[in-house]
């Protein structure tokens, strides 16, 4: 394949394995461990970061704080906070300021004790929220839970195109199978105490308890402790790095939100992605890997939809039968880590679509499609029905 | 001990303050641009299609439509895990404007509720403001 852009590169990775630290390890604990451990795969060293991009999620050690914590003096910081999608952001961003000459060895990392903190993400409850906002007074007082985001989607996806629950379920369906082919997943639904840890049917998921309708307790992400951290190098670094590039070939960023007469099953990816893919040269129906932000499984069908790989409403039938199984032998593969929903979400899992992209690239997954070369990871942040952030990253290998 | 009651607006809060006080007396209020003609929701100080800052204050019917909804089964909120399973849409109102609120007054949402479903107003009083759910029409 011609790729190209080649101004930046992931070189190095690292998915934290831990799925609940029980309280024992901070957010900013695992991503200095995670960045480490990246570091060593990249075969770079600490001093060699230039570059620091963070999502401030790690409590008080943020963006400066987290410099200080490393113990680093980077050239280019960026904490560029965008929820879920903070690290397609921070790619995006590396891939820029790289390819500007700004920096040589880019670091992102991610920490989260969500599960030890007892956060609500999947199936979680309401969000509190103190001071005065216009948001906060326009949203507070109607109950509006995360999932509840989602499943206004969900609702009117089925209204306007006759998408069914059971379409949805295949998601999950095709992710979990993925996942008990991934030890690290396997470990992770274990120690989170998962009722049943195996493959799961469309009738598991349509059968299991309602948590917001139209979205069942099988349609959500888990909720996790985690983390992990990408290293994204120049060209002359990635020469002499211990693992083949995986490519940054192409970037899109962009936000959604409530406007009065939007349509709402259409998110942020419809404007990001087809950025990205320009800037690529490739279409989305090349991809052999998609990972897409997995959050719920509505979240899924429609970046699937606005990444391109089909037509706005299809997606129902698009996901139908397995097609989206690594060994079906049609692109693309989805989630091939097991997800959001079966391996690892503590909060913001945008990281790991990027190391599994990754992995994908170098042939190094449990779910591994053969002679995979290019790949689009779609992190989406915030709510999907309402204000979210989607940046969208094409990723391929020489 | 936990808050049980349902979380209200807060106030000062320059964007919105004028929307909330206008609910004690029941007027649901939408903003229209002078320069353009816009609908602006929810309430700002500047136009979101031109950015003029000259906005005209008007009353809704309070009659729309259901957006989407969706019918929440479990929420750990003090108060909201004591209404479950309630209604929480999005309702365009007939004026142009779209709100997130609650319908009330289904016996069994499961099989009331419907997209495109007529509702109106509902008003809830709270002394100094009041929120505008949604019934049936
Ligand atoms: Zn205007």
């Amino acid at each position: 394949m011609a790729l190209k852009e080649r101004d930046a590169a992931i070189v190095g990775i690292h998915e934290f394995p831990l799925r609940n630290v029980e309280g024992r390890m901070t957010s900013a604990q695992i991503k200095a461990a995670s960045a480490e451990r990246a570091l060593a795969d990249a075969g770079l060293k600490w001093s060699d970061v230039d570059a620091l991009y963070d999502a401030s999620e790690a409590g008080d050690t943020t963006g400066m704080a987290l410099a200080e914590y490393f113990g680093i003096h980077p050239r280019v910081l960026d904490t560029t906070a965008m929820g879920g999608s903070s690290y397609e952001f921070h790619a995006s961003h590396a891939k820029r300021d790289i390819g500007a000459g700004r920096a040589k060895v880019a670091l992102l990392t991610y920490g989260s004790t969500a599960r030890s903190d007892s956060r609500a993400i999947g199936t979680g409850g309401g969000r509190a929220g103190g001071g005065s906002s216009p948001l906060r007074n326009m949203e507070v007082s109607w109950g509006q839970t995360l999932i509840a985001s989602y499943a206004l989607v969900a609702r009117r996806h089925m209204h306007q195109y006759g998408t069914t629950p059971e379409q949805l379920a295949e998601i999950a369906v095709v992710t979990r199978a993925h996942a008990m082919r991934n030890p690290e997943a396997v470990k992770a639904m274990t120690d989170l105490r998962f009722r049943d840890v195996r493959e799961i049917t469309v009738e598991d998921v349509v059968k299991g308890r309602m948590i917001a309708d139209p979205l069942h307790l099988l349609d959500c992400c888990m909720i996790s402790d985690g983390g992990g951290a990408v290293v994204i190098a120049a060209p002359e670094v990635a020469a002499g790095c211990r693992h083949k590039p995986a490519w940054i070939l192409g970037a899109g960023e962009a936000v959604g939100y409530s406007e009065n007469g939007r349509d709402i099953t259409v998110s942020a990816g419809a404007q990001s992605a087809p950025l990205a893919f320009a800037q690529a040269g490739v279409r989305p129906g090349q991809c052999d890997i998609a990972m897409m932000y997995d959050s719920f499984t509505i979240t899924v069908m429609t970046l699937l939809e606005d990444v391109g790989f089909c037509g706005k409403g299809e997606g129902g039938a698009f996901v139908q039968g397995g097609r989206l199984r690594f060994d079906s032998g049609t692109k693309p593969a989805l989630n091939t880590d097991g997800g959001g929903l079966s391996s690892n979400h503590p909060g913001m899992r945008g990281i790991f679509l990027l190391i599994e992209a990754t992995r994908q690239l170098r042939g190094d997954s449990t779910s591994q499609v053969p002679g995979a070369a290019l790949a689009v990871a779609h992190g989406n942040g915030g709510q999907l029905g309402g204000r979210h952030a989607g940046a969208t990253i094409v990723l391929g290998r020489d | 001990m936990p808050d049980a009651s349902r979380p209200l607006p807060s106030f000062p809060e320059p964007d919105t303050q004028a929307f909330w006080s206008a609910t004690a007396a029941h007027e649901l209020r939408y903003q229209t641009c002078r320069a353009c003609g816009s609908v602006v929701f929810y309430p700002r100080g500047h136009c979101t299609k031109c950015g003029s800052r000259e906005l005209d204050s008007r009353v809704s019917r309070g009659e729309g439509s259901v957006y989407t909804y969706t019918i929440v089964r479990q929420n750990g909120h003090p108060f909201f895990s004591t209404q479950v399973p309630y209604v929480l849409a999005l309702v365009d109102l007939d004026e142009g404007f779209r709100i997130y609120s609650n319908v009330i007054g289904l016996d069994d949402p499961g099989r009331d509720m419907q997209v495109g479903m007529r509702v109106r107003v509902a008003w809830e009083d709270h002394g100094e403001v009041a929120l505008p759910l949604f019934r049936p029409a």
